[in-house]
């Protein structure tokens, strides 16, 4: 049990990290100073969140690392994340389409999560759902802004929403991982965040006049750990320095 | 960057319940939900506050600097507007 458990975790926890870690390449880049931040604010909470989640993890697994370990020291086919979050920045509104339609999944997630029979991690869940519904009104407000806003603004989220949308089925990915943590307890009955997230899609989408792209070709493969080409490049960056320098801190 | 600039607005923040919100700076925002939105953002990062107000700038109307002298050197000279000129009774404590 407790290796599902630390499966579950790490489905979590590397979701947060890697969108985290996207979001960071953000910094000092932003549109203007005040959106460099908020995105900066963003990409912090995620990585708080997976630093909470991962130290959850070590101690369940028990085998000796630790939160830092768990981030920096593994291959990419250990990491359990969504295919959607470790999908390139692109322009700032595919970066805001990729965080929306993650926040909107995130949100019913966190909220089932609390009523776990796991206390720590209904604990981790509602610290981060407070996080993640700022977020979701933060992404939301730009999607409906830009996809409402001019032609050209118009056009280049549509394609950014043409280009997700194919990621979007996994979000909803269930196996035996999940099962066996239902099964026990730990984990609620999930169905209620597909309907959740089609809702707040439908409706945000609307808002914002932009149009379900009608292909249903799906990809999925991130929760497995086989990912798309861009996850390398990005851990090669991130672990840049761990690996250079064994168990250096500042 | 563009030259196109957003309007600026004046953030004010309340830092507690039952004080009163202080101006703590100004930013840039499309409109006032947004402007909210940045003001959480730079301006509470550290926990500073509890409530935010924005006023787009251009709606402050300001006292002319160049009349200081008439609008308040008058009451430099009327120190009987201070309620310092009765005896405290005693017995009466937080003054």
């Amino acid at each position: 049990m407790n290796e599902h458990l630390v499966n579950f975790l790490l489905r979590l926890g590397d979701d947060s990290l890697i969108l985290g870690h996207r979001m960071s390449e953000w910094c000092g880049h932003g549109p203007i100073l005040e959106e460099d931040i908020a995105m900066t604010n963003i990409s912090l909470d995620l990585i708080g969140q997976a630093t909470s989640i991962f130290q959850y993890a070590a101690k369940v697994e028990d085998k000796g690392r630790d939160e830092d370990d768990i981030a920096f020291l593994r291959f990419d086919k250990d990491y359990k994340n969504l295919l959607l979050v470790e999908q390139p920045n692109g322009d700032f509104g595919m970066t805001f389409m990729r965080q929306f339609l993650f926040d909107a999944y995130r949100k019913p997630l966190f909220e089932l999560l609390q009523s776990s029979s796991d206390e720590q991690l209904a604990a981790i869940a509602e610290k981060s759902l407070k996080e993640t519904k700022y977020h979701l009104k933060h992404s939301s407000e730009w999607v409906i802004r830009l996809g409402d806003g001019t032609e050209e603004s118009h056009m280049r989220v549509q394609e950014s929403l043409d280009a997700l949308w194919r990621y979007t089925a996994e979000l909803f990915y269930e196996d035996e991982v999940e099962v066996a943590l239902k099964e026990a307890g730990i984990l609620p009955n999930l169905d209620r965040v597909k309907a959740e997230w089609t809702a707040t899609v439908n409706e945000v989408l609307e808002r914002a006049t932009l149009t379900i792209p009608a292909n249903g070709w799906e990809q999925i493969g991130g929760r497995k750990g086989l990912h798309s080409e861009h996850l390398g490049f990005l851990l090669a960056e991130m672990q840049y320095m761990q690996r250079a320098y064994p168990g250096m801190k500042w | 960057m563009s030259k196109n600039n957003w309007p600026l607005w004046e953030v004010f923040i309340r830092s507690k319940q039952g004080l009163s919100h202080k101006h703590v700076g100004s930013l840039r925002a499309a409109d006032a939900e947004m402007a909210v939105e940045n003001a959480r953002d730079v301006y509470t990062r550290r926990s500073e506050g509890i409530s935010i107000w924005v006023i787009e700038s251009k709606n402050v109307f300001a006292s002319d600097p160049n009349e200081a002298e008439s609008l308040y050197e008058p009451a430099d000279s009327k120190v009987y507007r201070h309620p310092t000129f009765y005896d405290v009774p005693d017995g009466i404590s937080h003054m």
